[in-house]
């Protein structure tokens, strides 16, 4: 019996935990935009001030927010680098070679964008670690909804996302057995080229495949057997609900957009 | 090749919200020639035990960070998990897991769900082609042609045919090959019988005993239901909350219905029969088969008489 | 399925028997439209059962399938069970009390915001059941729904069904290849073939265990021992209850 929670949920009850997550969305859309209107490091500080409240208020460990940064690890290296030696300042260069040039103006611009593309992976890991996919989907549902109007199936989306995701535990789980399965009949999935290991593959996705096919036609069924049929007359129970608690992260997403914004008027550029 | 669990322990997720202990501290030995049953609730540990057999799960002594825990004075040392499987020995790093797979067969719970090839003979070789890279043609037909002729199939009926297309029994059953075909010594199987109809189950279980000796030498299952434990094992390990309740045979095994009872496991119809029989002051000695109860009943008519 | 003719009647607890491919999934399927018949009519209610309210019929006759890991529509058991009363278009306050009254007749009350992923096998079957409960059908059917489930699973879910026929009043098409299980019905019938070969009550069919076992199925294994039991000489009845035959071996013991 495996234990998964698609994404990165994380199981506690927390303030973070209980705001709506429509807000979180958008909270998350306005965050980044701040990111992208901030021009200067005291734009990116009130950012930051922002993510540490954020995660204050979560009870999400410090140390799995950190862990968000290893999937964009790569992204920063080259970035940074890229910077470092590519970006042309006015002053003299610390270092030249060949096309290679360090500019002082290189460095900040460079120490800027990593702050920001740390700042927006970590708030991004924070609506997935406080919002369990269900939410997610209804949040998504929610604000997607004006799209009627121009005849956008969205219950048949939302739907689908949230089979796509209470299907992931239960395939998950399927893949571990088979894998298992075929590993105590001497299949080898770690060693060799990477051709012979995608072959080696094919006695897992096989069987995945059909026991995926299989559920989608019993699933299909037994929705049926109670009532589906499609959104007409149906009503939905879980509506989602304002609080005081999104009050208050409304005013703070407020706060921040218009605080980003003055920043950028009266201190200037970062360079 | 005999099995020897000393001390094993295991935990689902350590550190993590979701972590379980599976196993705590589970000592068994299982002997060469044994048809053996593990009895338990589903999260008992009895599947975390059995994946320990061709090191699906491995020893930490086995792996390669593996740092010895360091005795502290005044402490008792650390005790240290050991499993042996005949001369392997799965606490070492050295061990060659890919030999131990070819020697313990494993057939999980609906294993059907593993068929994958286009032929049932191409399925069912699939192992044999694994283990054995250098076998040649003649050679893998004829194991093949064993393995699904043992299982009770007509081998040239079945053997181009897709494995999809077969009955649910017979996918087992082909699924059951596709693991004996390489004639591992000891065969565990996870609640073979689950999902099918009486018959099914009857024909499964008499494939197993057919199976026991001569192709296998040794025969684990994992079942729920205590008939089939009394009905076929050797001897039974109840598996509870992680740790190892009873390992003894069937005839003393039901004897302890109370005890069994607590631990929310049932005891068979034999063992219940016993007891009724036992208010009314009359006592039975069997080993808990359907026959020897039955004889057990019949003989005490003919002693009276 | 050929020449079927089946009538149910309301309140009853009826279990259908069969080996594997004698017909009886179909037969669930075309109780609540999922299927309809080539020839023939399903009447559910006193109405026949077309394409047009299949609806209506759904909502009176609920279907249990097999698999409790296929069944789930949502994460969460609350919204699970909310779907079928959301899919009839009830409001907020009534989907609230049908999840209440269908939660607690299955007895999972307390797992209410649970995620069904980590139930156990039975409990999931129990979420299914309530799941169709929600609906406040007339008729349960459940189409082998204790096959997959290990022997606490399968008797929460005998348990939560008695329950369900006895005091709710419910009727309940019981599908099944346990025998022991059908032993708990008011009557039975056993199909092969998608024909029906034999009724009557439980014990009834059980007595005739040569033609049973000509349709592929066994008896209880208490069956088989009293059979053995006559076949060695004993005069014991047939029966499927211990405490019956153990007072008829104590009997016979005792005469002899």
């Amino acid at each position: 019996m495996k234990e998964v929670t698609f994404g990165q949920y994380y199981p506690v009850e927390s303030f973070v935990h209980k705001v709506d997550p429509r807000l979180k969305i958008v909270f998350l859309i306005a965050y980044i935009t701040a990111i992208f209107l901030a021009k200067n490091f005291y734009g990116l500080a009130a950012c930051a001030f922002v993510l540490v409240l954020t995660v204050a208020f979560s009870r999400v460990p410090i140390l799995k927010v950190l862990r968000a940064l290893r999937g964009i690890a790569v992204l920063i290296l080259f970035t940074s680098v890229l910077n470092v030696f590519f970006y042309r300042g006015e002053g003299d260069p610390y270092f030249e070679w060949t096309v290679f040039a360090v500019y002082r103006e290189g460095l900040i611009f460079s120490a800027f964008l990593v702050c920001r593309l740390v700042l927006l992976a970590m708030l991004s890991s924070m609506l997935t670690y406080t919002t369990t996919p269900v939410a997610l989907c209804d949040g998504i549902e929610s604000l997607l909804t004006p799209l009627k109007w121009i005849r956008f199936p969205v219950h048949a989306v939302s739907l689908i996302m949230s089979q796509a995701l209470s299907m992931i535990p239960i395939l998950s789980d399927e893949t571990d057995r088979i894998k298992s399965a075929q590993m105590a009949r001497g299949a080898d999935f770690e060693s060799g080229n990477p051709v012979k290991r995608v072959k080696a593959m094919i006695p897992i996705l096989i069987p995945l495949l059909i026991s995926a096919f299989r559920r989608a036609e019993e699933l299909g069924e037994a929705m049926e057997a109670r009532c589906y049929m499609g959104d007409k007359k149906r009503t939905k129970y879980k509506k989602l609900t304002f609080t005081w608690r999104d009050l208050i992260v409304f005013l703070l997403i407020a706060g921040l957009v218009t605080g980003v914004v003055l920043l950028r008027v009266y201190c200037g550029g970062v360079i | 090749m005999t099995i020897t669990a000393e001390h094993l322990s295991y935990v689902y997720h350590p550190g993590s919200p979701f972590a379980a202990k599976a196993l705590d501290d589970v000592s068994l030995t299982i002997e060469e020639g044994e048809f053996f049953g593990i009895i338990g609730h589903t999260g008992s540990g009895k599947s975390t035990f059995v994946k320990h057999l061709n090191g699906l799960i491995r020893l930490p002594s086995s792996q390669k960070h593996y740092k010895k825990p360091k005795a502290k004075k005044g402490m008792p040392s650390p005790v240290v998990p050991s499993l042996k499987v005949g001369e392997y020995d799965l606490s070492s790093r050295k061990t060659d897991f890919y030999g131990l797979r070819k020697k313990v067969g494993m057939v999980f719970q609906y294993p059907e769900a593993q068929l994958f090839a286009e032929t049932v003979f191409e399925d069912v070789a699939f192992g044999l082609k694994n283990f054995e890279r250098d076998m040649k043609e003649k050679e893998t037909e004829a194991a093949v042609k064993a393995a699904i002729e043992v299982v009770g199939l007509d081998y040239a009926a079945v053997k181009d045919v897709s494995p999809f297309d077969l009955s649910g029994g017979q996918k087992r059953r082909v699924a059951i090959a596709g693991v004996i075909v390489t004639k591992p010594e000891i065969l565990v199987l996870d609640e073979p019988a689950a999902g099918l109809d009486p018959l099914g189950k009857k024909e499964i279980m008499a494939l197993l005993h057919r199976l026991h000796g001569d192709w296998c030498k040794t025969v684990v299952i994992v079942s729920h239901d205590m008939d089939e434990i009394a009905e076929n094992c050797t001897r039974a390990a109840v598996f509870s909350e992680g740790k190892i309740v009873y390992a003894l045979p069937p005839k003393e095994l039901f004897l302890k219905a109370d005890e069994l009872f607590a631990l929310g496991l049932d005891i068979p119809l034999t063992a219940k029969l016993r007891l009724a029989l036992l208010k009314r002051g009359i006592e039975t000695d069997c080993d808990f088969t359907v026959d020897s109860f039955v004889d057990a009943v019949l003989k005490k008519r003919g002693g009276a008489s | 399925m050929k020449n079927f003719d089946l009538d149910i009647e309301e309140g009853e607890f009826l279990a259908v028997l069969g080996h594997n491919g004698s017909g009886k999934s179909t037969l669930a399927r075309l109780m609540n439209g999922l299927l309809l018949p080539d020839k023939g009519t399903v009447e559910v209610f006193g109405t026949a059962l077309t394409e047009k309210n299949l609806y209506d019929v759904r909502r009176n006759v609920g279907v249990v399938f097999q698999n409790p890991d296929n069944q789930t529509v949502s994460m969460l058991v609350e919204d699970d069970v909310a779907f079928g009363a959301e899919n009839v278009g009830l409001t907020r306050e009534e989907i609230g009390e049908r999840i209440a009254f269908a939660l607690s007749a299955v007895g999972m009350e307390e797992y209410r915001h649970a995620t069904v992923a980590r139930l156990s096998g039975g409990q999931k079957q129990r979420i299914a059941i309530a799941g169709v409960l929600a609906l406040k059908p007339r008729v349960l059917v459940l189409d082998e729904s204790t096959a997959m489930l290990d022997p606490r699973g399968r008797r929460e879910i005998m348990d939560v069904v008695l329950r369900l026929n006895r005091e709710e009043h419910i009727t309940v098409v019981l599908i099944t290849h346990f025998m022991e299980e059908a032993l708990l019905s008011s009557r039975a019938v056993v199909m092969n073939r998608g024909e029906i070969v034999m009724q009557g009550a439980p014990s009834d069919i059980f007595e005739r265990h040569e033609e049973l076992l000509t349709y592929n199925l066994t008896l209880p294994r208490i069956g088989e021992i009293c059979k053995k039991l006559q076949a060695g000489g004993m005069n014991v009845p047939d029966t499927l209850d211990v405490e019956i035959l153990a007072e008829a071996i104590a009997a016979s013991l005792r005469s002899s």
